[in-house]
């Protein structure tokens, strides 16, 4: 049995084509669209905000997937793209242009509250103004930094030249340095007449609670604001938060990031298509197989090819086994924060360490793969390698995810401490644009991999597991139901491998896009991940944009913990299942 | 049930221990010279330390994942004493440099380790923290963490493997093995005065530069002068 996509009753008119959601826009709002074309549609700013709510209320595109910028030098260009989680489908493109001096779009948030983080990272790096944000500031780097780094007349200090390849930088038979090239020597550089001795940095803008607020929030103890990271054990990386505390209870959280800010972005438009996927890797680090999938798709729909049937096959084995391990490895880091220190990770770890020497073994790396190219894959599989994966799919991993299952069903513990903790109802979840287990443990029936099937899910039998309260139980519940449906895939597609070429037409390393832009997802171990690509018709993108999924998911913290106890925020921090390396990017 | 004891009297611990001490003086110490004395003090003592060495439980990005798989099962970095991941500095010896150093993160990890006891350890785990990495031409990236805090062994790789990590720290061992109490620089006089922070302005300020950088920055010839010689070093004409 194959479940597709829902398809929409024959009467209504096909809403993923954004020319038809263009006419009906212009049937309320006569004058907002300015353009429409199957690349997106063109809104005008200051209608921005009515056709959005328009769209959300009336032709039920619930949910925000994404929201991006392009500098196109004359103009700038803010991206919204939308989905609708009843329908499936692909996503539709709406734009707004923006002036080159003093930039500034009506803010979506009133809409959609997941707008909000991906609003101020567009403010941070492009420099662009969201009129009505409740709170604009900047998000990755620290209040003070000079300079929109994503702006292409914004240099770096390392700035050597537009595009990559680079020319020789072993000339004359000695290398320059890049401490060198610079004259701070040093990965810097400081506006003229910049004292820096007298210089004193904005003091962090710490939210102090007024009397009426305070009252509000029914604060009866004197509130303290406790200050939790970057270097926290169980932050799960380099994230700060913000916690508000009335005794144990928290009242407000507001997660500090950008501590692993890695500017994939700048650094990706400067690379060539083929050498971002090393960097895809190290996004989220956990599960670089899917993530190198889903850059692989992005790009593929630009160039319109499709990988041959062994390489399919390749990637979905890939994909799933990484989700597996991912989830397992977050089943036994959620132990870590209830306070059963390590063991639980550990039997996690053995199996992971299984997997990964499948990797290894393939792709050369253990974590980071490197292993998907456009059009196939890098290497071919072994037999070996088939026989080790069909032993583990069809003995060991089903034994260990029973094994993690019952540390927690069993645990009486686990229950009192899990369930109808950090809720999160299924509306906010939506408009919350959260992804991936945590969207679904809030009972949303919504993953890529059915709605708008990608490379050959659709081959598949397997179910979408959802929760019903979106309480922490649920996500993890769902996470476990989610590896068994992994296994099941992976049973299926170790039976049908087939033989054949692994790569459609021969290895390129520049790659010619040809011009335009796509945004492509797949549906990752930690929810959608998305890359919004354009290309100039060179061999590097002109935008290359990773809209990361625990950074968006971290944008419902708030609502999930406020209510409960400063333990339970740690654990409820834990069934997002963060990466940094994904949050900051 | 009779009340009769045995009227041997006890022997105190102390009795025998301070036996057993004086025996072991006399037999090690007072036959050689001083020098001997402080050898056999430095063996024992770096023999404790290489062997319990405690880490900053401090996973920056990626690479602290394989740093956690190191100390998991296959790996077992308890063999060499290390399992303890302390959760703050005042704790820890080894300050496990995983991942990449960003200029938001800079101040943090001076603060990190300017908190830390002597002696302290850093160790540069993989490409990013040894020289910035893939990530070095970045505007949020420090080109190395040896620029805010010094380095006693960079392990290369991108991510190191667990056996590179664990290869990485038996340097660490070797390292302290060489090391004295005659000249360790945590047994001097004074007290140490740490690693000025980095301040976040409108890039990351090294504390150590305020006035180079102050003097630069209101010279701007002087400054281009700089760039322009850099810029064309090398170069092809
Ligand atoms: S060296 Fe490689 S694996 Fe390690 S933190 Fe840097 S990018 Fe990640």
């Amino acid at each position: 049995m194959s479940v597709t996509a829902p398809v929409a009753p024959p009467n209504t008119p096909n809403y993923n084509d954004p020319q038809i959601v263009a006419e009906q826009i212009k049937t309320k709002y006569p004058d907002a669209v300015e353009s429409s074309s199957a690349q997106g549609i063109v809104v005008q700013s200051d209608q921005l905000r009515e056709v959005a709510r328009y769209l959300h209320d009336e032709l039920a595109f619930d949910y925000l997937n994404n929201v991006t910028s392009v500098d196109w030098q004359d103009r700038f260009e803010v991206v919204y793209n939308l989905t609708s989680l009843e329908r499936g489908g692909a996503p539709i493109t709406l734009k707004v242009n923006a002036a080159r001096e003093n930039p500034s779009v009506p803010s979506l948030v009133p809409v959609f509250r997941g707008a909000d983080f991906q609003e101020r990272e567009v403010y941070d790096l492009m420099g662009i103004r969201f009129e009505g944000h409740p709170n604009l500031r900047r998000i990755l780097l620290w209040d003070g930094f000079e300079g929109y780094p994503l702006r292409k007349d914004y240099k770096e200090p390392y700035y050597e030249e537009e595009k990559k390849p680079f020319g020789s930088r072993w000339d004359k038979g000695h290398h320059v340095i890049a401490e060198d090239r610079n004259p701070w020597h040093d990965n810097v550089q400081y506006p003229s007449n910049f004292d820096a001795v007298a210089y004193k940095p904005p003091r962090d803008q710490i939210q102090v609670i007024d009397a009426a607020q305070a009252a509000a929030m029914r604060l009866r103890t004197d509130k303290i604001v406790l200050n939790f990271g970057p270097q926290h054990p169980s932050t799960h990386g380099v994230l700060r938060l913000r916690v508000t505390l009335e005794g144990e209870t928290v009242r407000g959280v507001e997660p500090i990031v950008g501590y692993l800010h890695r500017n994939h972005d700048k650094i990706g438009e400067r690379n060539t298509f083929v050498g971002n996927m090393p960097y895809t890797d190290r996004l989220d680090y956990f599960t670089s197989m899917a993530n190198n999938l889903a850059y692989a798709l992005t790009v593929e729909k630009l160039l319109g090819i499709k990988p041959p049937e062994r390489a399919e096959y390749i990637r979905v084995i890939m994909a799933e086994l990484t989700r597996w391990q991912n989830h397992a490895v977050a089943l036994g880091f959620i132990y870590n924060d209830l306070g059963a220190f390590y063991t639980p990770l550990i039997y996690a770890m053995e199996e992971r360490e299984l997997i990964l020497d499948l990797f290894e073994a393939t792709a050369g790396s253990r974590m980071m793969c490197n292993y998907m190219r456009f059009g196939g894959v890098a290497r071919d599989v072994t037999d070996d390698f088939i026989a080790k994966c069909k032993y583990l799919v069809n003995e060991r991993l089903p034994r260990r995810t029973d094994e993690l299952e019952a540390y927690m069903v069993g645990n009486e513990i686990f229950h009192s401490r899990a369930k109808n903790i950090g809720v999160l109802p299924r509306d906010l979840a939506i408009n919350y644009s959260t992804a991936g287990p945590v969207l679904r443990a809030s009972g949303v029936k919504y993953d890529i991999r059915r709605a708008e099937p990608y490379s050959i899910y659709d081959r598949f039998d397997f179910e979408i597991p959802t929760g019903t309260t979106g309480d922490l139980y649920d996500r993890f519940i769902v996470r476990v139901a989610e590896m068994r449906e992994s296994l099941k895939i992976l049973k299926q597609a170790l039976d049908q491998f087939p033989a054949g070429e692994i790569m459609t037409g021969k290895k390129n390393y520049q790659v010619r896009v040809p011009k335009g832009e796509a945004y492509g997802r797949g549906e990752n171990p930690k929810g959608e991940l998305g890359f919004y690509v354009v290309s100039d018709g060179t061999a590097n993108p002109y935008r290359y944009h990773v809209r990361g999924p625990s950074f968006i998911n971290l944008t419902a913290l708030n609502d999930m913990c406020v209510g409960y106890k400063i333990a339970d925020m740690i654990v409820i921090l834990g069934s997002l299942d963060i990466v940094m390396g994904e949050v900051d990017r | 049930m009779s009340e009769e004891k045995p009227q041997t009297p006890p022997m105190t611990i102390a009795n025998s221990e301070q036996e057993w001490l004086d025996e072991q003086v006399r037999r090690t110490i007072w036959t050689g010279p001083w020098n001997k004395f402080i050898d056999l003090v430095d063996l024992i003592y770096n023999w404790g330390r290489r062997n319990s060495i405690w880490p900053l439980g401090f996973g920056l990005a990626c690479c602290a994942i394989e740093m956690i798989c190191t100390s998991a099962t296959r790996f077992d970095i308890a063999r060499f004493g290390m399992e303890l991941f302390r959760g703050t500095p005042r704790q820890a010896d080894l300050m496990l440099v995983s991942g990449t150093v960003t200029k938001k993160m800079a101040p943090a990890v001076v603060r990190l380790y300017n908190q830390m006891a002597e002696p302290k350890y850093v160790v540069a785990m993989g490409a990013c923290a040894s020289g910035g990495g893939p990530f070095k031409e970045g505007y949020n990236v420090v080109s190395g963490v040896d620029k805010l805090v010094p380095v006693d062994v960079y392990i290369p790789g991108c991510p190191p493997t667990p056996q590179a990590l664990l290869y990485g720290l038996m340097q660490l061992q070797k390292k302290i093995d060489k090391q004295s109490i005659r000249d360790a620089a945590w047994y001097r006089k004074g007290v140490s005065e740490g690693v000025p922070e980095p301040i976040l302005g409108p890039d990351l300020i090294d504390a150590r530069r305020l006035d180079e950088i102050t003097a630069l920055s209101a010279d701007p010839e002087k400054l281009a002068a700089r760039a322009v010689k850099l810029a064309t070093k090398g170069k092809k004409e």
